[in-house]
Order: structure tokens, then C-alpha cells, then sequence
């Protein structure tokens, strides 16, 4: 078989650089030849026309192609969020549950993840041995497994080019474990910056290699025709066996703007027709109990996690039914008003896997006029009895005091607390009493009256707060010093707005503060700061 | 030999610590004060009518002040570039000076005419006045010693990165000598050693327009709050500094609703056109601490503001993207929606929320606004509710406000959407909320939106919630006569801070649950700062009042227009050791390097 060049850009390197042998076989060849003759499809995509071919990777070229997809305006180097190679929730990254949101992290699984990095590394400079080893080897000859572990490190533009090849490298382009995950960017010019998958590759990946799909997501703007052109995709994956689903707005919800039925048949195609969901991810869209049902009926043995906060048109009975049958379900993200006794206690039920993550969102309507209902000691209680290890996360967006009335009366097992807007000082006076599981506070906004009492007795009680925020607060110098004195080095995250700390007779200035809390944290600290100008 | 000197002035609009004016009367037998500005520009470009009238407000001062001194200003209409070959061979020039700007477009600029004027045989002499630093020293103290991280990898930032951190530029700042003393003021011995003849004619020429000239119309413009001219900036300076004394407080103030409104003791339009200097402020604030707190040596914080103008002065001073998201090194890539009705409501006060409005109207109405309240709106336009690019929100401010620096404001702006230097964002201003902690009164916006003034307190900071009987009673109905709320805040806010985790966790790959840990941790604070041997040998770097051949080596430095494109540093090391190169792909995927794991 015929050598090709391969003028791979990685890392910055070309593989001529990271494979000294390869380098030298090509200098020998430029001796001979031109550079251009020595990698024709590279440089000149539209030439493909080489015997070695693949009619498939003709396709790709024929998409208008390569040089068009790149030929777009790049980002800038980083941090790209559009383009970025990991997402949050990571259906790109890492494909189990997990890694969606929540891993009870352990030192050990970080480095896991650092170590996999350099892996990568490692791999690819794998040609630090002699030149003899390597020896008259042909680059179409390398086996199998090694280009494809090459290929895993490509980006997909990358292994459109390196599948032209040869005939070999394109048959690795095929292999349908290259094809396990794909992200599909929808955008409107007039709405977003970012750019949009290619129609003509979404057509191709709908026709060759939408069996091969396992983690699929879709990223609208918020146009409402880009929701809509995710919507008609998702109705196409009907020879499926997708595992996790994820539709993500990057700005305003647009899938709430689509038609609820539209929405609701494309969700139910992907539910019928892939049997093995494990991970949906559908905040903010207008998903309703029928599709929930249908998704128990074909996914309740796979079901692990579920992400659907702000989901208007779900009713309590909606996920009720969800937990009552999916009793693998270990992650769960909802707003409160689906929250009831009777969902944390069908999560409790013999049958049901230990929770790992409860997310509950507490957001006021506008005007705000329902009062919040409350749950009962006992509920949580089962909860916890069933799932000892449960994190429990709440993040309120309340605008008045009466409105925190119902929460926290008696002991909840609440792990993380963020309260956006402002929270009562009364609220944060039960949170000492009530929360003692508590690992982080986040308060954007009380009042204008020092919280030192408040915070002094969290800083007794919840024994586990290891992250604290504060915002627009009043604490003096004296209690903050108190609190952190009380919690010592487990305050890994202490971000406090300078204007929040207010000094008085024990700690005259800002300084004397720093020095202090630095003191009993075991580490440099200063507060947060903003601009004065 | 004869030396005719011209003095370019862009900022730096007084004659009080002005260097560059110096060296321009230095042995000089005829000297120009020159001010170009092109009037057909002037209607067209991105900039507001208050700006404008204090900009000629400010050369009608400095032209009365060299009045007093047998001197005229000549304000010449044109472009630089067009300008000056004319004038070189007019008035046979022989020595330009100009005060140093900093900012990438300035720099670019300044390169070109100096160039120019070598080919014209004209001598250029640069000084540094618009800040109290030299920016570059910082920057260089910044990059010494190299990075070495672990994993093998020895980073070296390219030259030119500047400290992303207020922290670590403080720490930078107090590693260097204080900032070089200002000049006293141009006298009249020294403006009549070098007389140039003014023509019958100059004002025919050489006056300062009139904004009509402009092409603004003035019809129903109401008097300037802020009045420009440095006369003006010296008044207050000494008003500022007698409310200091008098105080005798020099933490900061905490915000109330006089803190609102114009202050007449507020200065940063001055310095923002360089109608005070900042080393003059620096020295009398300094002097006065002293005076009052027993010669001790005043803390950093006691230049809170005049350091964060200097940080990002240098923050900026290599980035021509700095004004940008993208192609921005230092910014954080936020999909912020397109939205212009959204942002024209925003930009114009009408968004329902009665303190953002107020505040968009007052910057409108004066041109300035107090910091908190840019901050207020700042988060309203961007993180905080309506997910709009700084971008948006920093090209209205560039227009309305006095003080907006091309520096300062992009800065600002990155700061306070969490776009960079390593911002927490978990503090969301609520526009209702935040306004009533500041003013409970809600006379503020009585002040701005008349509209509302019979609104009971209870309901002023949000009408909408009032009963029909209240609204009608304050004769004004919401959705009719005010608008309503564009947008649900708490419903808002709870979308944006998912995203910003989002964006955050992504940097810093975390992908735990809390929401303070998704902010990557801030490597150049635990970086050592440069030894002292360092810091000796560049005092040279510092301009000195008088030329000294060392000073004209470091002004060749100030013109590093080349490479400056390429630079690109990363946040911290963990962008080093992921793909940053594999970023930039449209299907960027990190792939783990085992198979995938089925989860049964």
C-alpha cells in the first residue's frame, strides 16, 4: 500500500513532529517529490478522486466541506464554551451517569480524570522508540486498535481528513465506537454567535450512523426554529439505541416556545424506539406526563438520572409515576411544586437504588401569590434512611420574606443552598436549627442588619459546611472572624463580598480581618472584591 | 539650531504635571498646543453629546488658561495622519511631543505619526502622565520568573501577560516604587521664552467648536452636570479633598442615595480626559493621610479607585481584542443571546424595573452613575437577567458615560458579567431588591422617573405589584404609562446562574455539586511575586521628570506595536494540559480514552 502523508494538526504539533520516524520517511519522499504531490487530499480536498478512496469518505468531502466547516470563523483559543471539548453535563466528555452533574467526587476518581488526560499524552507519543523498531512498517499496516485509539484524539474534521488516507484509516473512520456521541449545535445568525452543525452532516449522521448513536445532545439558541429543528431530528432517530438524551438551550428556553405536541411526539419517538435511556437531561421544556409515560413504560429498567427542572407542563402524579417505576433512578432534578411526600417516599421504597442527587428549584411567580407547601419531617427522614449518602440541593429564587415561611420549620437533610435574590434573616436562623447535613451556603442578599448570629450558629451546627458565599450581607468583623474560627480549615470555599464584612471595636479594619480569617483557615485569604469605577 | 516645538494633546487636557507640555517648552524658541479633532467624524461616531460638550468644555478651559499665559490652544480639524504632515512643514516643526497612551489603538496610532515624523526630521519626545505606573514595568515584573507547573510542563508566558487578578496586582504594585512625583504647572517665564506669534485669524482657524459645529443638536440640552475644563477638576480636587479631611475617614463610604447622585466632589470624568492627573491626586490624598494619621504610610486600598483604573489600564495595554469576546485571551466565552429590543429597552430605561431605569436614565441625563449602580445594570444587561453580551452593554456606556475609558470600561465590563479575572459568580444585584437596600425612600427614582413619584415606598422599587387602586391613584398604570417588567427576575436569574456553572465548571473542570468550587482556582496568586533584584535594576524604567537616555530606552519599550497579536496565555495550567488546540474544532470532542462504560 502507498505511504501517504498525514499533516494531522495536534496539539499545536503536526504527527510528523510526535513521530520522528514518520518525519523522516516524509523528508526522504519530499526529496523525491513535491510537497503538494506528497499529501494531494490534504491540501486539495477536491482531487479526491484517488483510486484509494472510499466512496464514504467522498461523501464527507462532497459536504461542502471540510475546508467549509473549517474555513469558519474559529473561537477564540479558549475558554471555548460553544465548541468547548467537554460540556457540564458531559454527555461529550464522559458518557456515564455520573459524570452529568454529580460524582460523589473522591480524591482518587480527580486523578482518575487527570491521569486519563495524559494518557493521551502517553499515547501519542508512543513512537519514542528506535527507528528500527519501527522499521519499514506501513503507515496502512498499523493495526486497528492503534489508529483507532489515534482517531479517539481527532476531532471529527481531523478524522475526515486522516480517513482519506487510505483505505485502511477509512474503514477506522467507520468504526461505529467513533460514533458513539455526537452534539448537534442549532443556531440562528440573528440570535446567536455560535455556529450550527452542517445540515448535510446531520443528514449523513441520521442515514449511516444514527444506530451507532449513545450520547446525544442538541444545543439551540434562543430562536424557537432552531428548538423546532431539534425536535424534527429527534423525530428521525427512530433506529436507536441512544442512552442519554440531552436538549439544552445556551440561552433563553426556545423549547418551550415549540408546540407542546410537536415537542411532545419527537420526545416520544426517542423514548419508543431507544429502550435503554439512562440519562435525559429536558430542563426547561414543555415535556408533560403522557411523554413521562411513555418513557416508563419502555426506559424504567435503565433510568438513572433525570434532569427536568422547569417543566411547567409535569405534575407531581407526572414524576410520581417516574419513581414509582424507575427504580434504578439515582438522580433527579426538579422545581418544588413537584416535590410531595409521596415522591420521596416512593425514592425510599425497598425496591428503589440509593439516591445520589435531589435537585429541587424554589423559584417565586411573578407576582407572587401560592404559598409553598411543606414537606414532612418524616418524608426526608425515609429519604435518608433509605440513601444515607444523598445530596440534597435547593436553590431558591424568592423575592419575600413570607415566602420562605414553609421551609425548614423542622430538620431537613439539605446538603447545598443557594438562595439567588434574597433570603430572611429568619430563614437563615432556622438553616443553624434545622440543617445539619448542610455542606454549602450561598446567600446573594439579606439585609441591612448583621447576620453574626445566624451565621455563628450554622458555623456550630452544621458540622459539614465546608463552602460559604455571601453577597449583599452585613456581618461584623467579630463574628465573621467567630464563624471561621468555628469551622477552621474544612471552609475550603469562603467567598465573601468586601462590602459585607463590616468592622467594629474587635476588628477595626479590613486588614486586621484578612489576617485573622487567614489565620484560622490555614491559608491566605482576602475577600471578593468589585470594581470601584 | 531653532526648536519649534508642537504639543499634541488627546487626554491628558491640563497644564498642571504634564510632561510631555514640558519637554515641548524645553529650550524651545516657539511652541503649539495642538488639539486635532475631525468635526465630520464627530456626529457619526459612537459617542454621546454629553461627552462631547465636556470634551470642548475642556478645551475651552485649557485654551482660556493659555490665554492667561500669552498662548493660544490651535484646534485643528482633521485626522492626525492628514494633519500633521501639513503642520510639520507649516510651522516648520521641529519637536512633537505627546503624553503616552497605553491602549492598543493609541499605541498603533502614536507608531504611525511617529514614524511620520522622523521622515519630516522631527524629533518625538513621549511622556508617561496618564497613569501613575509604567504599565509595561508592571507586566514585565508580572512575567518574572517563569511559570514551571507540574506535569513536566514548564509554561512560559509569553511576555506581555498581565496579572488577571486586582490581588495579584496589588501585590505587583506594592513591590514597586511610588509613582513619580508630578510636575508643577506651566508658568508664564516658561510660556514667554518661547512666544509663537498668534495670528489675528487663529479663531478662524484654530477655535473650538461649538457642538452645532458638531453636528449635535442642542435643542433642549439642559445644563452640564458635569461642568469639563481643568479648573473645574482642581475645584473639586481640593473640594474632594477637604471632604476627606474633614471626615477624616478613609474607608470606604457605604453607598446611600446621596452617593447616587452627582457628587461635586467627583473627579473620575477629570481624570478619565486627563483634566487632573492622577499622580496630583495620588500625592494629595497620600499627603493628607499623613498629615492626618500621624505620618503613617497609607494602605493600597486608600487608591482603590485610582488602582483599578491602573489595573486595567494594564490589563488592556497588550490586547487589542481586549473591548471583545472573541479573539479575547483573557475573555471567558459566554453564548449570550442577540436580542436588540431587549438591549434598546435596557439601554433606553425601559425595562419595568424602576431602579434600572432610573439609573440608565440618569447616565443618559448626566452622564455618570455611581460604581454600584453600574454594577446594578451591568448584571441586569448580562449574567444577571437579560444573558446580552458586555459587548452590547459596554458600547452604550462607551457612548453615555464621562468617564468611559476603552480600558476601563471593556474591563469593567468583563468584571461584572464574570467574563473574567476570575469572578465568583454566584452574586446575582436583584433589581428590585438591591435598589431598595440602597434607597428604601425610592426618592431616587422619583428623581429620574417622574412617572412614578406618587408610587407609594412599598411599591416604588416594583409598581407592577401594586393594586389597580394604587396604580390609578398614582396616576400611573403599569403596561400603560409605565412598562411592564420585561422579564420574570427570579425565573431569569435561576436560568442564567445554571449557564454560568455551566460555562465555569467547564473551565475549570470540576463537576461537583457546589456552585462556589465551579470557578477555576486562581493560579497567579500562589505564584511568587519577583525578587528585589528584579525590582532594582528597572527604577530606570520609571519615567523621570527630566529626559535621561535610560528613560529614552524605555519609551523605544512603549512601542511594542509588533507582536502583540499573537500573545495568548491561559487561565491556569489546566488549560495547558486539555486541548486548548482541539478546542477551537467545530466537533471538538474529548474522547476518554477507555470504551465508553454501559451503566446497567
Amino acid at each position: 500500500m502507498k505511504r501517504e502523508s498525514i499533516d494531522i494538526t495536534l496539539e499545536g504539533q503536526t504527527l510528523h513532529s510526535l513521530l520522528p520516524v514518520a518525519k523522516k520517511q516524509k523528508s526522504e519522499r519530499m526529496a523525491s517529490s513535491s510537497p503538494h504531490t506528497s499529501s494531494p487530499y490534504v491540501s486539495h480536498p477536491s482531487a479526491g478522486n484517488s483510486p484509494h478512496l472510499d466512496r464514504s469518505a467522498v461523501d464527507y468531502r462532497q459536504l461542502g466541506c471540510v475546508e467549509n466547516w473549517e474555513d469558519k470563523p474559529h473561537r477564540a483559543p479558549y475558554p471555548a464554551y460553544p465548541q468547548g471539548a467537554e460540556e457540564d453535563w458531559s454527555i461529550t466528555q464522559e458518557p456515564s451517569v455520573e459524570d452529568w452533574e454529580y460524582t460523589p467526587h473522591t480524591q482518587q476518581s480527580e486523578m482518575g480524570r487527570a491521569n486519563r488526560s495524559m494518557e493521551g499524552w502517553n499515547m501519542l507519543s508512543i513512537p519514542q522508540r528506535s527507528a528500527d523498531e519501527w522499521g519499514n512498517q506501513d503507515w496502512g499496516n498499523l493495526p486497528h486498535h492503534v489508529v483507532l485509539q489515534v482517531f479517539r484524539n481527532l476531532s471529527l474534521v481531523q478524522r475526515v481528513r486522516a480517513s482519506s488516507v487510505c483505505r485502511r484509516w477509512n474503514e477506522v473512520f467507520h468504526i461505529p465506537d467513533l460514533w458513539r456521541r455526537f452534539e448537534f449545535e442549532l443556531n440562528q445568525p440573528a440570535t446567536s454567535y455560535l455556529r450550527s452543525t452542517h445540515p448535510d452532516l446531520i443528514q449523513q449522521i441520521i442515514k449511516r450512523h444514527s444506530k451507532h448513536l449513545h450520547y446525544v445532545s442538541f444545543k439551540v439558541d434562543s430562536c424557537t426554529q432552531s428548538a423546532e429543528a431539534a425536535c424534527d431530528i429527534l423525530s428521525q432517530l427512530v433506529n436507536c439505541t441512544i442512552k442519554t438524551l440531552g436538549l439544552i438551550s445556551t440561552a433563553r428556553p426556545s423549547f418551550m416556545d415549540v408546540s407542546q405536541s410537536h415537542f411532545a411526539s419527537a420526545l416520544t419517538v426517542v423514548f419508543v424506539n431507544s429502550k435503554s435511556l439512562s440519562s435525559i437531561k429536558i430542563d426547561d421544556t414543555p415535556v408533560d406526563d403522557p411523554s413521562l409515560k411513555v418513557l416508563v413504560a419502555n426506559n424504567s429498567d435503565t433510568l438513572k438520572l433525570l434532569k427536568m427542572s422547569s417543566c411547567p407542563h409535569v405534575s407531581p402524579a407526572g414524576i410520581l409515576c417516574v419513581a414509582d417505576k424507575c427504580h434504578g433512578l439515582k438522580e433527579l432534578a426538579l422545581n418544588y411544586h413537584l416535590l410531595s411526600d409521596e415522591l420521596l417516599l416512593a425514592l425510599s421504597s425497598e425496591k428503589h437504588v440509593h439516591l445520589d442527587h435531589l435537585r429541587i428549584d424554589v423559584v417565586s411567580e411573578n407576582p407572587s401569590q401560592m404559598l409553598f407547601h411543606s414537606i414532612k419531617r418524616s418524608s426526608w427522614d425515609a429519604l435518608v434512611r433509605h440513601s444515607p449518602k444523598v445530596k440534597i440541593v435547593m436553590y431558591f429564587f424568592l423575592l419575600d420574606d413570607i415566602e420562605f415561611e414553609p421551609f425548614f420549620r423542622e430538620e431537613a437533610p439539605v446538603t447545598h443552598l443557594y438562595f439567588g435574590q434574597t433570603v430572611s434573616k429568619a430563614m437563615l436562623g432556622r438553616i443553624g436549627l434545622n440543617c445539619p447535613r448542610l455542606e454549602e451556603l450561598v446567600v446573594c442578599a439579606n439585609g441591612l442588619h448583621p447576620l453574626d448570629e445566624e451565621l455563628i450558629r450554622i458555623g456550630e451546627r452544621c458540622k459539614r459546611l465546608s463552602a460559604i458565599g455571601l453577597g449583599e450581607c452585613q456581618v461584623t468583623g467579630t463574628g465573621f472572624v467567630e464563624f471561621v474560627k468555628m469551622c477552621g480549615k474544612r471552609l475550603t470555599q469562603l467567598s465573601i463580598m468586601e462590602e459585607v464584612l463590616v468592622p467594629d471595636d474587635g476588628y477595626s479594619n479590613m486588614e486586621q480581618i484578612h489576617t485573622e480569617v487567614s489565620k484560622h483557615l490555614g491559608r491566605t485569604w482576602f475577600p471578593d472584591m468589585m470594581p470601584t469605577w | 539650531m531653532v526648536v519649534n516645538s508642537v504639543h499634541w494633546f488627546r487626554k491628558g487636557l491640563r497644564l498642571h504635571d504634564n510632561p510631555a507640555l514640558q519637554e515641548a517648552l524645553n529650550g524651545a524658541d516657539t511652541v503649539r498646543c495642538v488639539y486635532i479633532l475631525d468635526p465630520w467624524f464627530a456626529g457619526s461616531a459612537n459617542v454621546g453629546i454629553n461627552r462631547w460638550r465636556f470634551l470642548l468644555e475642556s478645551l475651552e478651559d485649557l485654551d482660556s488658561s493659555l490665554r492667561n499665559l500669552n498662548s493660544r490652544l490651535f484646534v485643528v480639524r482633521g485626522q492626525p495622519a492628514n494633519v500633521f504632515p501639513r503642520l510639520f512643514k507649516e510651522w516648520n516643526v521641529t519637536r512633537l511631543t505627546f503624553e503616552y497612551d497605553s491602549e492598543p489603538y493609541g499605541k498603533e496610532r502614536d507608531g504611525a505619526i511617529i514614524k511620520m515624523a522622523q521622515e519630516f526630521r522631527v524629533e518625538t519626545i513621549v511622556r508617561n502622565s496618564h497613569t501613575l505606573y509604567n504599565l509595561d514595568r508592571i507586566i514585565e515584573m508580572n512575567n518574572c520568573p517563569p511559570l514551571t507547573v507540574k506535569n513536566h510542563l514548564v509554561i512560559e508566558l509569553n511576555n506581555g501577560s498581565p496579572p488577571l487578578t486586582f490581588k495579584r496586582f496589588q501585590a505587583l504594585v506594592n513591590g514597586l516604587e511610588l509613582p513619580t512625583k508630578p510636575l508643577p504647572t506651566v508658568t508664564r517665564e516658561q510660556m514667554d521664552s518661547c512666544r509663537t506669534k498668534i495670528a489675528d485669524n487663529h479663531d478662524e482657524h484654530y477655535s473650538v467648536p461649538s457642538l452645532e459645529e458638531l453636528g449635535f443638536n442642542t435643542q433642549g440640552l439642559g445644563p452640564a452636570v458635569w461642568k469639563g475644563g481643568e479648573s473645574e477638576a482642581l475645584d473639586r480636587l481640593n473640594k474632594h479633598l477637604d471632604r476627606k479631611a474633614w471626615v477624616a475617614n478613609f474607608e470606604r463610604p457605604r453607598i446611600n442615595i446621596c452617593s447616587l447622585m452627582a457628587s461635586p466632589t467627583g473627579l473620575s470624568p477629570y481624570l478619565r480626559f486627563g483634566c487632573l492627573s492622577c499622580r496630583v491626586f495620588y500625592y494629595n490624598l497620600r499627603d493628607l493621610y499623613m498629615k492626618l494619621r500621624k505620618h503613617c504610610s497609607p494602605p493600597l486600598s486608600l487608591f482603590g479607585q485610582l488602582l483599578w483604573r491602573e489595573f486595567f489600564y494594564t490589563a488592556g495595554t497588550n490586547n487589542p481584542n481586549f473591548d471583545r469576546m472573541e479573539g479575547n485571551p483573557i475573555c471567558v466565552q459566554i453564548p449570550w443571546d442577540h436580542n436588540p429590543e431587549a438591549l434598546a429597552k435596557w439601554a433606553e430605561g425601559r425595562t419595568g424595573f424602576p431602579w434600572i431605569d432610573a439609573i440608565m436614565t440618569q447616565l443618559r441625563q448626566e452622564g455618570w452613575i455611581h460604581h454600584l449602580a453600574r454594577h446594578a445594570v451591568a448584571c441586569f444587561l448580562t449574567r444577571g437577567d437579560l444573558w446580552i453580551s458586555w459587548e452590547s452593554g459596554m458600547r452604550v456606556f462607551e457612548e453615555l458615560l464621562l468617564d468611559a475609558d476603552w480600558s476601563v470600561n471593556a474591563g469593567s465590563w468583563m468584571w461584572l458579567s464574570c467574563s473574567a479575572f476570575f469572578q465568583q459568580f454566584f452574586h446575582c444585584y436583584c433589581p428590585v431588591g438591591f435598589g431598595r437596600r440602597t434607597d428604601p425612600s425610592g426618592d431616587y427614582i422619583r428623581r429620574y422617573i417622574p412617572k412614578l413619584k406618587d408610587y407609594p415606598n412599598q411599591y416604588i422599587y416594583e409598581p407592577w405589584r401594586a393594586p389597580a387602586s394604587v396604580q390609578k391613584a398614582a396616576n400611573c398604570i403599569v403596561g400603560v404609562d409605565y412598562p411592564k417588567p420585561m422579564i420574570n427576575h427570579a425565573e431569569g436569574s435561576r436560568l442564567n446562574i445554571e449557564r454560568m456553572k455551566q460555562v465555569y465548571q467547564q473551565l475549570s473542570h470540576y463537576r461537583g455539586l457546589s456552585l462556589l468550587a465551579s470557578v477555576p482556582t486562581i493560579q497567579e496568586e500562589a505564584e511568587p511575586l519577583p525578587t528585589d533584584d528584579s525590582q532594582a535594576s528597572s527604577s530606570t524604567c520609571e519615567s523621570p521628570p527630566h529626559p535621561s537616555p535610560a528613560q529614552s530606552n524605555s519609551l523605544k519599550r512603549g512601542w511594542p506595536s509588533e507582536t502583540q497579536g499573537s500573545q495568548r496565555h491561559s487561565y491556569s495550567k489546566q488549560q495547558h494540559t486539555s486541548s486548548s488546540g482541539r478546542d477551537q474544532e467545530q466537533w471538538a470532542e474529548q474522547q476518554p480514552v477507555e470504551e465508553p462504560v454501559d451503566t446497567q
